[in-house]
């Protein structure tokens, strides 16, 4: 084992983690309120897509 | 990760995912369209209703009761409903109170002249698609099975999660490894795909779970929080004579100042009881706009009997249903939500290719991964 395992799994999950947590701002921000609420909701839920688009373009090898 | 342990993850991400994939797909593409209802509707009916008495003096709601009951002889009224851009009323009715769906007819009201309004076109389509969506025809049964579905769908999302750490264990976040066989380069799809779409996903297939439950949600509301205003007229049934519905649900606007009428259940009906004209009221904040409060009023008497909060499961249910349709957040939302959409189809997709062309074992795909906890020094030694 190369690193110990609660280190590893920040490595594996920490990107993916913060995809999710920015997904439920963005879930919950427009049931809160309109206009700059349903702002934060699009940025948010933007993410997830733009992390693959991301991926496909930089990480593809 | 231990080999027994990615054994036993791995096949109930199989199972639940092998059992619920075709219908799953199946909603994830009904879904589709449902997002744009209501941009659908609108395109398929260019606005050229125009109120007959535009600004005139609108009908009080016995009239219009009583013009719908005329539409539709020998029928009940069952709700009234009324819409916030024009001047109209809709009143669904049917042969008994708790007729099922259905049976029941929907009619809309020029509220300035009592005209019929003519339905919108189009609407039988997207009618098809949602009852699809809903039951698969089936009724509460076939509603209550999707449920099912959804359950199984949790469970494969949180497998899914739990099986990326070790197909990720020596891969940076977001690999596509598309210069490798078909068979990888769809592995690490799935694997992005499914991981940037898991909140989303577990949020829409919750509150899918949740919006199945609807009928126990609120048989369960109606037996507990509203047995006391039910029990003085245990056994009557729905009563003969009916005070005025205007009246009442004059009184209930009274009784709940600062909240918007959505819409009127009638006696015997599933929201309401047997002894009440159920008028229910929305808050008129976003926050408080998809949550819905009744005012019971008496149907004998029109006199208030109580304003009744909804119990938080069925507060639940009201929240359930903006967060699965994305309807709360304007078109960019619903886009985004369509998009989202897509790369669900996209994971299921591979997932059954991935059960297709599986050759190795799971663990000694694992193992490849550098996913298995052999020993020290095993990641060293794994590929």
């Amino acid at each position: 084992m190369g690193h110990p395992t609660a280190t590893r799994l920040k490595r594996i999950f920490a990107v993916p983690l913060l995809i999710a947590a920015v997904s439920l701002v963005g879930l919950v921000a427009a049931l809160m309120g309109n206009g700059v609420f349903d702002v934060l909701s699009w940025l948010a839920l933007a993410v997830p897509l733009a992390a693959t688009v991301w991926a496909m373009k930089v990480r593809r090898r | 990760m231990k080999a027994r342990t990615i054994r036993i993850w791995s096949a109930i991400h199989k199972w639940t995912s092998l059992i619920s994939t075709l219908f799953m797909l199946m909603l994830c593409v009904t879904g589709l369209p449902l997002i744009f209802h209501d941009e659908i509707d609108d395109a398929l009916n260019p606005d050229s209703w125009a109120a007959a008495n535009p600004g005139g003096p609108l009908l009080d709601l016995d009239q219009i009761l009583e013009r719908a009951l005329a539409n539709r002889p020998g029928e009940v009224p069952l709700y009234m409903s009324f819409d916030i851009e024009r001047p109209v009323i809709n009143v669904t009715t049917g042969p008994t109170p708790d007729a099922p769906g259905s049976a029941m007819h929907f009619a809309s009201f020029d509220a300035t002249s009592g005209n019929l309004v003519p339905p919108k076109t189009g609407g039988a389509f997207m009618e098809v698609i949602l009852q699809l969506h809903t039951d698969m025809f089936l009724g509460l049964p076939g509603m209550l099975f999707l449920g099912a579905m959804g359950v199984l769908l949790i469970a494969a999302v949180v497998s899914g999660v739990v099986l990326y750490a070790p197909f990720m264990r020596k891969l940076e976040f977001g690999t596509v490894r598309s210069s490798r066989s078909s068979r990888v380069k769809w592995l690490d799809y799935h694997n992005l795909l499914g991981v940037v779409t898991v909140a989303w996903l577990s949020v829409v297939g919750l509150t899918g779970v949740i919006n199945t439950l609807e009928a126990p949600i609120i048989d369960a509301w109606k037996y507990n929080a509203l047995a006391d205003l039910t029990a003085p007229y245990e056994g009557q049934g729905v009563p003969d004579e009916m005070a005025s519905l205007d009246a009442a649900v004059a009184r209930a606007q009274a009784a709940a100042p600062g909240m918007q009428l959505q819409f009127v259940a009638f006696p015997g009906g599933t929201f309401s009881t047997d002894h009440h004209y159920a008028v229910f009221f929305h808050g008129d904040t976003p926050l408080t706009e998809h949550l819905i409060t009744p005012a019971l009023m008496n149907a004998e008497t029109g006199a208030l009997d109580g304003i009744r909060p909804m119990p938080w499961y069925a507060k639940a249910l009201s929240l359930s249903r903006p967060l699965h349709f994305g309807d709360y957040g304007g078109l960019p939302l619903k886009i985004l939500w369509a998009m989202l959409d897509i790369l669900t189809i996209i994971v299921l997709g591979s997932g059954v290719y991935l059960w297709l062309t599986r050759k190795r074992s799971v663990t000694a795909e694992a193992r490849r991964a550098g996913g298995i906890d052999v020993g020290p020094g095993a990641t060293a030694v794994a590929e």
